[in-house]
């Protein structure tokens, strides 16, 4: 008893769920400028990863999405570790109500997309800003080929599984993330819930199968 | 010999109350601070008046024998709370409540008591309101109302199938809210042992903790047992498993009379019996006799059919059922007292047209109201409970009739008590049905959750002050005095024999033996030889009890095989106290029915020239004969008739 | 029917605790589980063994006392009833029963099956009604209640306070519970005069005493008796972070 939380389960919940949702919103505009490394003309692609890079109010954003990433992952291990010490003796039998399996994975899913990340960023995020990147003149400019870099990454075969595991598993991560996020911030309704529910599916789908039809496209194609 | 003073307040009926209320003595506040106040039970009766008296400023101890006071076995009820709101607009009045209850109970209750009973009942809703009851509503908003057995009228409240519970959480949430107060002191999981009276004056009681099996004294300046019946003397009825009589019967060990035990009710909507291993029967709500037809095959052969299992209840044409309420009390209907239905329903299945595999069942049907309503309608009615018979008897009552079979359901006897709901020992209370005041010799539906608050909320906090105002000089009382010791010796010995005679037979055995004699005998109807051989066969159970039962374990710890050895000891004494006054009560009236009285037509045959009266018996030791006092019954308001539920006047 | 049973023994709430193997025959299915184990019982008395310890009190299904987590489910395979009103039609014939008691922290065990859940007291004390005392209340009638929102309160009412959401929850959380009183009361008009301490007060309890977080598994909802709605819990969201904001 008498351990009074610094702040109520309900408050670290709402933080959990407006953080996933906002770091959703990210993921979008990520897998929209991804989306480029396809063109015929990689300009682009490098373009828009160098105004990511460099926009100084994408700089500012850079920062808020950091921050986003690091409290959704704080709160979510804080969380979990309450969940693990509510129950101290665990059943012998267990996990046989009926419910959705991906919401009983959370903590598992999340793990390995915070592995990936790690990886991720290690690959590309902080090559480019350390500059071990080559370089190709635009409109007599000097920026990273970031293009030459995703492409190169994308035929090894090794990493084209990893990075479609990853994004598997961030799919089930998001298909119970973004309807629960609206259960958590309190909007559960009658009429708009199984529309929310929907969209969570489509949303995780969506995302998921964004992602990974890039590495497909470039390993099968010709690029 | 007790003096049974009944101490009705002067006055017509109507203002008997508020001139009680107008000259009652009060504690003032400053001065209920340093007086405590036990109350043993959180049913209806019990969390209300421990929670009314709490917020009066009271100290109060609170005792429970479940995990937890909301589990108390009002939650039970399912049907409804009367109250003589008048909200349908129906003619329903205060008088209405007050006489139905009185001719209910079969003229054997006390007009006073009664006629409060429907005073307060407004008073309760309203209560109930407040906290949060989510009672069933009408379209605009206001509150709905439903019919019940035995009144012309629509006054019963309800919340889904679930108004017990409901209302028990009201008075839960209030406790609740006195227990974080620091007004009231919660006690769970504790079995009362005994009561401890210090100068003729209730002062205490003793209790076993049934997690650690310590025995604790506890101390105060009035007692209040509000520990509910005692039906669970059959073995098999509609109470909940731990539900007992032994508090009620250690008071009248201590002194305290016991009036009319062999008022007993049988419920007539239960599910029936099905088998041996059965440890206790379900109620299904007697809202159902609104909508639902009772009936059972015209043809004996039908019905040996269905009893077979050759036939089912649906290839009975309409004209081979007999709808024997509809027939016999054309006025009422399906809608009867429930002493009158029940009796009914025996009367059909020994005549050998009862149905099921026993052949101790008869139908209960939906498939006119459905027909009339449409399912949906049925379904928001009784959707729980045809849910529930469902998962019990494996059938679907919206596709086939439900069975139902009479079944123990309530007590209306219990300690006697006088105007104040106090008994025979001063300081010592009695509320809800523990004890015996407004039923009589049969209750109304809806009407135990109404009498459990009206007592709890509206008398008690009223009464029990009255009582005290003249204790406000006496200290705390101390647990070291020689009552106490004498009395937790007592428990401790009484547990000790328990444990030390390692017989060959279990306690349930000896439960289960005393139900049967208490089912053939002193249950749906009675007669001298049976209940003269119940008397005999009970004693020498008890006797044999004594000897051969098996009470594993020991004194600490959880020892539940214990507890219910105790309620056992208990119940093969109070069993005989019920034949030796089903015995003397030579007429027929409300629950008891004796044979060898009854009209030409079947029905209950009262004799108001001789038994016009509460039998309150006392306790003279363990071999003696009990003694009798009688309480006489006088009705200044009410013309005593016989009851009559073939015609509408009434 | 015969069966094995799996059962969890413990001594009192310092003890360590095992599973212990007991056979039982002659099992109808027609009697309720908790008459079966009644059976079993009886036959560990008649051997001389201490009898399985398991609380229990109306077996109609609305008490809340009874518990027990059956085959890696509150109240096991049937949904929407209570142990007592489970039936032994619902197993096979020779099938291994796993009875273990509710298992959060804040719910110790006391002995063998039986937990102390007195938490869910504590919860509702700090709150969990409507402060108006006997007497002085207005009329019932005074104040009309749409019949919408009445029934939505009933539905959230009708939590019988078995504990078996915390028992379902893989956090232990209490949240249905909480939220369905808080719910039930947030519907009313009664209720509203406190319902910012009310949900604030509720939540900082749960929360103190050990209860998990809610992840929206909604086991508690699958495994609920009472088949309360896990919509209460996002109604308590709103209560909670509108108190929170208005201060």
């Amino acid at each position: 008893m008498g351990n009074k939380r610094f702040q109520s389960s309900l408050t670290k919940k709402f933080v959990m769920a407006f953080m996933g949702l906002f770091l959703i919103t990210f993921l979008f505009v990520h897998l929209g400028i991804n989306f480029l490394v396809l063109l015929p003309d990689t300009t682009a692609f490098n373009v828009a990863a160098h105004f990511m890079g460099t926009n100084p109010v994408i700089k500012v954003f850079e920062v808020i999405l950091f921050g986003g990433f690091i409290i959704h992952i704080i709160y979510g291990l804080i969380l979990q570790i309450q969940n693990w010490m509510a129950r101290p003796n665990r059943y012998k039998i267990e996990g046989w109500s009926h419910t959705s399996p991906f919401s009983k994975f959370m903590i598992h899913t999340a793990a390995i997309i915070f592995i990936f990340l790690a990886i991720h960023l290690a690959d590309f995020y902080f090559k480019a800003k350390l500059g071990h990147i080559g370089e190709v003149n635009i409109d007599g400019e000097n920026i990273h080929d970031m293009a030459a870099l995703v492409l190169a990454k994308f035929k090894i075969f090794g990493f084209v599984i990893g990075y479609i595991v990853a994004f598997v598993i961030l799919g089930f991560h998001l298909h119970h993330g973004f309807q629960s996020a609206f259960q958590s911030l309190g909007l559960n309704n009658r009429t708009y819930t199984p529309f929310i529910k929907s969209l969570s599916t489509i949303i995780s789908i969506v995302l998921a199968l964004g992602f990974i039809v890039i590495p497909i496209a470039i390993y099968f194609g010709n690029f | 010999m007790a003096t049974l003073d009944s101490k009705i307040p002067e006055g017509q009926l109507a203002e008997k109350w508020s001139n009680f209320i107008a000259h009652q003595n009060l504690v003032n506040p400053a001065n209920k601070r340093k007086i405590e106040v036990i109350v043993v039970g959180t049913g209806l009766a019990g969390a209300a008046a421990a929670a009314s008296l709490g917020e009066m400023g009271f100290k109060v101890k609170n005792f429970c024998i479940q995990d937890s006071p909301r589990r108390a076995h009002s939650i039970a009820a399912q049907g409804g709370i009367n109250a003589a709101k008048n909200y349908p607009n129906d003619g329903d009045s205060i008088y209405r409540l007050f006489y139905d209850t009185i001719k209910g109970g079969d003229y054997r209750s006390r007009e006073a008591n009664v006629y409060r009973l429907a005073q307060v009942s407004n008073n309760i809703i309203d209560q109930c309101v407040a906290q949060g009851v989510p009672f069933a509503r009408e379209y605009g908003g206001l509150l709905t109302n439903r019919s019940f057995g035995g009144a012309l009228v629509s006054r019963t409240f309800y919340a889904r199938g679930q108004t017990g519970q409901q209302l028990l959480l009201g008075a839960y949430g209030a406790l609740s809210k006195e227990i974080h107060r620091g007004h009231v002191k919660m006690y769970n999981r504790r079995e009362m042992l005994d009561l401890v009276v210090v100068d003729g004056r209730a002062r205490g009681i003793i209790t076993r903790n049934t997690i650690t099996g310590e025995i604790e004294r506890h101390s105060a300046h009035a007692v209040i047992l509000a520990t509910g019946g005692y039906g669970n003397v059959f073995f098999l009825s509609t109470n909940a498993m731990n539900s007992n009589g032994s508090a009620a019967w250690q008071a009248y060990k201590k002194g305290a009379a016991f009036a009319n035990p062999c008022f007993v009710q049988i419920h007539p909507t239960c599910i029936p019996v099905h088998g041996d291993f059965q440890s206790k029967l379900t109620l299904m709500s007697e809202s159902l006799r609104n909508d639902g037809r009772i009936w059972v095959p015209k043809k004996k052969e039908d019905a040996q059919k269905i009893q077979r299992g050759e036939l089912k209840p649906t290839d009975i044409p309409e004209e081979d059922r007999d709808y024997y309420l509809e027939r016999r009390y054309p006025a009422f209907g399906n809608l009867v007292p429930r002493d009158v239905a029940s009796r009914a329903a025996k009367e059909r299945c020994d005549a050998g047209y009862g149905v099921g595999n026993t052949g101790l069942a008869v139908y209960l049907d939906f498939k006119e109201a459905i027909g009339r309503l449409g399912r949906d309608v049925i379904e928001a009615r009784y959707g729980n409970l045809f849910q529930m018979y469902e998962k019990i008897v494996d059938e679907n009552p919206y596709e086939t009739p439900m069975m139902i079979y009479p079944a123990i359901h309530y007590t209306m006897g219990g300690l006697w008590v006088d105007y104040e709901l106090q008994t025979t020992i001063p300081g010592l209370f009695a509320a809800g049905e523990a004890n015996f005041s407004d039923h009589g010799a049969n209750r109304l539906g809806a009407s135990a959750l109404m009498q459990g608050l009206a007592d709890g909320y509206f008398v008690i906090p009223y009464t029990v002050q009255n009582y005290l105002a003249d204790q406000i000089t006496v200290p705390f009382i101390k647990t070291d005095l020689p009552e106490f010791d004498e009395a937790e010796k007592g428990a401790k010995n009484k547990l000790n024999k328990l444990l030390s005679i390692k017989g060959s037979k279990t306690v349930d055995h000896f439960h289960k033996a005393l139900g049967h004699i208490m089912w053939d005998n002193v249950g749906m109807a009675r007669n001298k030889e049976g209940l003269e051989k119940a008397i005999k066969e009970i004693r020498s159970l008890r006797e044999e009890f004594w000897k051969d039962v098996d009470v594993p374990g020991g004194l600490t710890g959880v020892n539940v095989e214990l507890e219910k050895a105790t309620r056992v000891a208990d119940f093969l004494e109070l069993g005989e106290l019920m034949a030796i006054d089903a015995l003397h009560r030579e007429e027929s009236s409300g629950g008891h029915f004796r044979e060898e009285y009854q009209t030409p037509e079947g029905e209950a045959l009262r004799n108001d020239k001789d038994f016009m009266y509460v039998a309150a018996w006392e306790y003279q030791g363990d071999d003696k004969e009990p003694l009798l006092n009688k309480e006489p019954l006088h009705y200044e308001e009410i013309e005593v008739k016989t009851r009559n539920y073939k015609d509408a006047k009434s | 029917m015969n069966l094995t049973l799996k059962i969890w023994r413990q001594e009192n709430p310092e003890a360590k605790g095992r599973f212990e193997k007991y056979e039982i025959s002659e099992i109808s299915p027609d009697s309720s589980f908790l008459e079966m184990m009644d059976l079993l019982n009886e036959q560990l008395i008649k051997e001389g063994k201490d009898p399985v310890a398991y609380d229990h009190d109306c077996r109609e299904g609305i008490c809340g006392m009874c518990s027990l987590y059956i085959n890696g489910r509150p109240h096991g395979p049937d949904s929407a009833v209570t142990t007592c009103q489970l039936h032994m039609r619902k197993f096979k014939d020779g099938e291994t029963v796993t009875i273990e008691p509710w298992r959060a922290k804040p719910f110790p065990v006391l002995k063998d099956l039986i937990v102390d859940r007195s938490a869910l007291d504590e919860i509702i004390q700090v709150g969990g009604y409507i402060s108006v005392n006997t007497g002085g209340v207005p009329d019932a009638n005074d104040i009309p209640i749409a019949k919408e929102k009445a029934d939505l309160a009933m539905d959230a009412a009708a939590c019988i306070g078995c504990g078996a959401c915390v028992a379902a929850c893989k956090n232990a959380s209490a949240m249905l519970f909480v939220s369905a009183k808080v719910s039930q009361f947030a519907l009313l008009p009664q209720g509203k005069t406190e319902a910012k301490d009310r949900v604030k007060a509720m939540v900082a309890k749960m929360d103190e005493l050990g209860f998990g977080n809610c992840t929206n598994t909604y086991a508690c909802e699958a495994e609920c008796p009472k088949e309360i709605k896990v919509t209460n819990i996002a109604r308590m969201n709103r209560q909670f972070f509108g108190a929170k904001v208005s201060g």
